[in-house]
């Protein structure tokens, strides 16, 4: 991306006359103006905590008083920490069945509201987009309305059908598939806005060149269309990736980690021990860990883009 | 800052290029080999829609529940048969939520967080975005890393140490500890960025030439030109700052200071959950969003626009 805009600074050795000199001033001041209040915004909110929180992990802070240097215990104790593992395994399980989940439901929708052949487009967009509308903490309520294990929709549905009710709330990985769907529903408006504007944006002279080749409607999916819409299905996964990894609200809302603690996930983890229970300097140990994982998720995924492209 | 709206920028702005590349080989569609098509599209037409309207019915369904459910009376809410048509409607629960939970508090509160936060927001995201497009000097091509950089370590990962400058600057319990932190978004700053790299230099030059200062050219003549970003960030903004859970859980202590997400989740987090006035509650703070959805919707629902943006 070139931003090249502004002259450069003039060149060693050259005579500066005092109108370049003023003019010098004038884009490096200029710019400064502009961008100072988010600079101050950024060395506040996010250098000062984000060393804090390094500083934290190699201490035993616990919310008041001296920083008491403990070195690498934290970490010791963390990876011999079996709640911990289980938040991160569960979030990981939840990330993998959410995203493939959030892809396909965002590319279906938004592959049929651009197909000419359907009708009431306009209207079946809006309906699909009223969601994104919905806070994660109502989001979580709506969907422990509908799947109430004793007064739920859902289990209301499957008993007039015949069926036996559905334990949604007493079993894990029931609880989890709830979790699943909602961010499902959730998550499916804004993404299929992006692949709606991806799918419009692929020539469709090459649809009809494939056609005349032969292909059917599936073939062109698979060879023209997914190829032209990668950047938009890789920007899609990455940050359905990051945001499931720290899902926090909606599951506060839905399930609460339960049953027990099973579906705890790790943002949840952290703030149970961070403020809960204010082992401040652990719950960091912990955030470092999340935050390394997050940072490799990102680069794993940017290495592939690359490599496919 | 680093909110759960933020997407790493290079990302997007890939997307955003193979979205213009793309835009570059479309040129105009040939009008031979239509017929074909045609056909084909008569043929598959109504299977599509009906498909089309069934994932919508599927969409719908859970929040048509919902809010059919809130006209309820309490004791009609867990009666088998459940019906989908309220039997009995009423308001009951909607009053109980604005009345005995102090919901108008909140509800001003909330407003006041989103709308002061979104005006900032909107202003110095402009001022940022701008600067990045059209300076280009160490200092902005650092910046514009730094903005890079919080996209890959959101507030959800270091929440006490957060906490601890918040309580340090004196902002703990008060809605300034949530407005404050908010003001910087890397998308905010993105997308105006993305903006201002497309309009021509030219006229900066020119207004350059007629001895415009450059603040003077920002606010004249960039800043009004941005007008359809500056709506689209206007209600992206609204909405994560109304949907907000995280900052005012770890900001506010004090109920009177609670916005509508937290108040809500400590309906729904007790032990014997009030589902009338959680109900009437939740759809109450549903209603400003879909009010100003349907306005703007315009604005949101413009895939030009959003091509450039996170979530």
């Amino acid at each position: 991306m070139s931003t090249a805009v502004a002259p450069g600074p003039p060149q060693a050795g050259a005579v500066r006359s005092k109108s370049q000199q003023k003019r010098r001033n004038r884009y490096v001041i200029a710019p400064l103006v502009l961008i100072g209040v988010n600079v101050v915004l950024f060395l506040v909110f996010f250098v000062w905590p984000g060393a804090l929180g390094l500083l934290y992990s190699f201490t035993d802070y616990r919310g008041v008083g001296k920083l008491n240097f403990i070195g690498l215990a934290n970490f010791q104790k963390l990876f011999a920490d079996s709640t911990f593992y289980a938040a991160l395994s569960r979030t990981f399980v939840y990330t993998i069945l959410s995203v493939p989940l959030i892809y396909v439901c965002s590319l279906g929708v938004a592959a049929l509201l651009v197909s000419k052949a359907v009708r009431g487009r306009t209207a079946a967009k809006i309906v699909i987009f009223l969601p994104w509308l919905i806070s994660p903490i109502v989001v979580g309520v709506i969907w422990k309305w509908m799947f109430g294990q004793d007064f739920g929709f859902v289990n209301f549905v499957i008993a007039t059908l015949g069926g036996s009710p559905v334990p949604w709330s007493s079993n894990g990985n029931l609880a989890l598939a709830v979790v699943i769907f909602a961010s499902a529903w959730g998550g499916t408006a804004f993404n299929m806005l992006l692949f709606i504007a991806a799918l419009k944006n692929i020539p469709e002279a090459l649809l009809e060149a494939a056609e005349l080749d032969g292909a059917n409607a599936w073939q062109r999916f698979l060879n023209v269309t997914l190829p032209g819409i990668a950047p938009t299905s890789f920007m899609v996964i990455l940050l359905s990736t990051i945001h499931a990894m720290k899902e926090f609200a909606m599951i506060q809302a839905l399930t609460n980690g339960g049953p027990g603690t099973e579906n705890t996930l790790i943002v949840q983890y952290i703030y149970k021990t961070g403020f809960e229970q204010s082992k401040v300097g652990y719950a960091s140990a912990a955030s470092m860990v999340l935050m390394v994982v997050l940072l490799a998720i990102a680069l794993i995924q940017l290495r592939f883009n690359r490599k496919k492209a | 800052m680093a909110t759960a709206a933020n997407l790493p920028p290079v990302i997007a702005e890939e997307a955003a290029l193979g979205a213009e590349k793309a835009e570059d080989a479309k040129g105009k569609p040939g009008k031979s080999g239509n017929r074909g098509n045609r056909e084909g599209r008569a043929r598959l037409s109504v299977p599509l829609t009906v498909l089309m309207w069934v994932i919508a019915a599927i969409y719908a369904l859970p929040l048509l529940w919902f809010l059919l459910s809130s006209f309820k009376p309490g004791s009609e809410l867990f009666s088998y048969p459940l019906s989908m048509i309220p039997r009995e409607w009423t308001f009951q629960g909607f009053v109980d939520a604005w009345e005995r939970v102090d919901f108008a508090q909140y509800f001003l509160n909330t407003a006041t967080v989103a709308v002061v936060t979104t005006v900032l927001t909107v202003f110095f995201s402009a001022c940022t975005g701008y600067a990045l497009a059209k300076y280009n000097n160490k200092g902005t091509r650092l910046f514009f890393v730094c903005i890079l950089a919080t996209t890959m370590l959101p507030t959800e990962v270091i929440l006490n140490p957060t906490f601890s400058v918040i309580r340090d600057l004196g902002l703990y319990n008060s809605l300034a500890g949530i407005i404050v932190p908010s003001v910087l978004t890397a998308t905010g700053v993105f997308m105006f960025r993305q903006f201002f790299l497309t309009v021509p230099d030219d006229l900066l030059h020119s207004a350059r030439i007629d001895g415009a200062s450059e603040l003077a050219i920002f606010f004249r003549i960039m800043l009004p030109l941005s007008r359809p970003i500056l709506f689209t960030l206007a209600i992206f903004s609204f909405q994560w700052r109304w949907n907000d859970y995280i900052w005012p859980l770890i900001v506010l202590n004090d109920p009177k200071w609670y916005t509508l997400q937290v108040a809500l989740r400590s309906i729904v987090g007790a032990e014997n959950i009030d589902w009338p006035v959680l109900l009437g509650a939740s759809v109450i703070s549903i209603l400003p969003l879909v009010l100003v959805f349907f306005v703007f919707q315009k604005y949101v629902l413009n895939a030009d626009v959003s091509a450039g943006l996170k979530d």
